[in-house]
């Protein structure tokens, strides 16, 4: 079993290690302990400032210091980054462009006993929806880290999603390379493809075994890069096999299976199913039974793949 | 203050006056009454306070301004393109689909717009932003920001008006543009922001209150604020929405409607005669 890290520490852990090799500063809003945050206002106090419970005033305060040539990162739960300062993001920073970058954690519903109020799953599509905004989900610890560099040589806004629930590292490999916008695959495949963001990629990793013990060949596509979406990796996945699954951990409104549907429809059509969460709000618990109980298991993967299979035929 | 200078300060502001009436005239819509009411504090502002360039909008040095309450673009496109960022011409464009005069301030499109408002309540928090920028960087700009009276019901405005006595941001001087009038009626019976005073003492700042049309007091105010060390100063203007223009002062109507052209004629009639 590979060892498991939740995005959110890497995130951390990765402004504290390239800080020593770029020039930014780090906004949060009382959440520092828990975005990891804390793990860079431990090494860099001078360059880390507190904006308290107010996260629409930290997204206007990180565009005005981007206005003067600085990298920031503003942070905080993606409930509060991407849905409290909502109108923040998009007037402030998304209007003039701004090189802020915001690093949202505790996102979806792997938050876990919090419950319903701290599960963002619409931030995907909040934040697709503004215009010149980037939007990254990285898989794993190697692939948040990787993001973080990649957002901070990026020039404009970056909304960066990570998770509070260890994952599994799957890009721990020496030919892994990280670019805004590129699709990676995981696993070729000819009959259908899974294409997963975020902790769903190693899902659909596990997916794709037990359907290739049942004969059925599987592609697994990661996309970190939610916007702007690899239309190349799509289109050929959907030429090449026929049928596509996504499979996130977000709302079926609006996030990957949306900007998969849009991609391969326009493009080639082909059957899109999409995994998520369908239309309703989060829950307490702990995770594992969590996941159960909104179908975002391996398990379910396998029968989305079935399904998409059927309609391909 | 000496006469001449305070002729050529009025006379400035009345230039101003005009262009606010040319360009929401010409655009049959815009917000002439809370652009009127702060065109002599802008006129102060960019004619005799900020150190800025309009040569090199983007000097990094240079002083800056967040209209926090950026629906007045007019205003401020009068003063940019009387300082000569851009053309006058230009004015006669606001609002128009080939112009980079859009009806809110655009820093992307617009020389010398620092920041892009409109949405109300969002601007101050960026110029705490820009405040705190300068002590990170160790530079002496300072950053101005004009805050409406019913903008500041807003609670954003507060929880910057905290960030920036936090942070102990000396450099950045907010103007309350105190016109008592939003547009369903008067600020005090919408509802009440004020006392703006006690509220800001409280919150922090250093107060200066004044009448926001007295070109003596303006300039006091600001040379005060730039003494303060250590605390963010608020300078509440007492102003009259519409000033200048005799039918359309103190009047509500005026918040975000267009003279025709008779309407027009007559208040371009008006400020030049006491120019």
């Amino acid at each position: 079993m590979a060892e498991k890290i939740a995005t959110r520490e890497a995130y951390g852990n990765a402004l504290a290690e390239l800080a020593e090799k770029y020039d930014f500063v780090v906004l949060d809003a009382d959440l520092a302990a828990a975005t990891k945050t804390g793990v860079f206002k431990k090494k860099y106090p001078e360059r880390f400032f507190d904006c308290g419970i107010a996260e629409g005033n930290m997204m206007s305060v990180a565009a005005g210091i981007a206005t003067t040539g600085k990298v920031v990162f503003a942070s905080s739960f993606a409930m509060f980054a991407a849905g409290r300062a909502y109108e923040q993001v998009r007037n402030s920073i998304g209007y003039p462009h701004l090189n802020v970058k915001i690093g949202a954690t505790h996102a979806g519903i792997t938050v876990g006993e919090d419950g319903a109020t701290h599960q963002c799953i619409e931030d995907f599509a909040l934040m697709r929806a503004i215009p010149g905004m980037t939007v990254i989900n990285p898989a794993d610890a190697v692939e948040a880290k990787a993001a973080v560099e990649a957002a901070i040589n990026f020039v404009g806004p970056v909304y960066m999603r990570f998770g509070r629930y260890a994952v599994p590292v799957l890009n721990d490999n020496a030919d892994y390379k990280f670019e805004i916008g590129k699709g990676i695959q995981m696993k070729d495949g000819s009959d259908v493809t899974i294409i997963a963001t975020g902790m769903m990629v190693g899902m659909a990793l596990e997916a794709a075994q037990t359907l290739e013990a049942k004969g059925i060949s599987v592609r697994v596509v990661n996309i970190h890069t939610l916007k702007p979406i690899d239309k190349d990796i799509i289109l050929k996945a959907a030429k090449e096999t026929g049928a596509i699954v996504t499979a996130e951990e977000h709302s079926i409104i609006g996030g990957l299976g949306s900007a998969v549907a849009e991609v391969v429809g326009e493009g080639c059509p082909v059957p899109v199913v999409r995994l998520g969460v369908n239309d309703e709000f989060g829950h307490s618990g702990k995770v594992p039974p969590l996941l159960e109980m909104y179908g975002l298991t391996p398990a379910n993967i396998v029968s989305k793949v079935e399904e998409a299979l059927k309609l391909k035929k | 203050m000496e006469q001449a200078k305070l002729n050529q300060l009025k006379k400035t502001a009345a230039q101003l006056r005009l262009d606010i009436l040319e360009g929401v005239h010409a655009a049959s819509s815009g917000h002439p009454g809370g652009s009127l009411s702060i065109a002599d504090i802008m006129t102060y502002l960019y004619f005799e306070e900020m150190n800025i360039n309009p040569a090199d909008p983007k000097w990094s040095e240079r002083d800056r301004l967040v209209l926090s309450k950026g629906h007045t673009a007019p205003a401020l496109y009068a003063a940019l393109a009387e300082k000569g960022f851009f053309s006058r011409d230009e004015i006669k464009n606001l609002r128009k689909v080939d112009s980079f005069l859009q009806g809110h301030p655009d820093m992307k499109g617009t020389p010398g717009v620092d920041m892009s408002t409109g949405s109300l309540g969002l601007g101050f928090s960026s110029a705490c932003g820009m405040a705190l920028a300068a002590k990170i960087d160790g530079k002496d700009y300072r950053v101005y920001s004009i805050i409406g009276d019913g903008e500041s019901e807003e609670g954003q405005i507060w929880e910057a008006c905290m960030f920036a006595a936090h942070y102990k941001l000396d450099n950045v001087c907010a103007i309350f543009d105190w016109n008592g009038l939003q547009i369903d009626g008067p600020v005090a019976e919408v509802m009440n922001p004020t006392p703006f005073d006690s509220k800001l003492k409280a919150f922090g700042f250093h107060v200066i209150c004044i009448d926001g049309h007295d070109f003596e007091q303006i300039a006091a105010a600001f040379a005060e604020a730039k003494t303060v060390k250590g605390k963010p100063t608020a300078i509440i203007a007492k102003t009259v929405k519409g000033k200048g223009v005799s039918f359309m002062e103190n009047q509500v109507g005026w918040h975000g409607s267009a003279p025709n052209d008779e309407q027009y004629a007559t208040a371009v009639a008006e400020i030049k005669a006491s120019m």
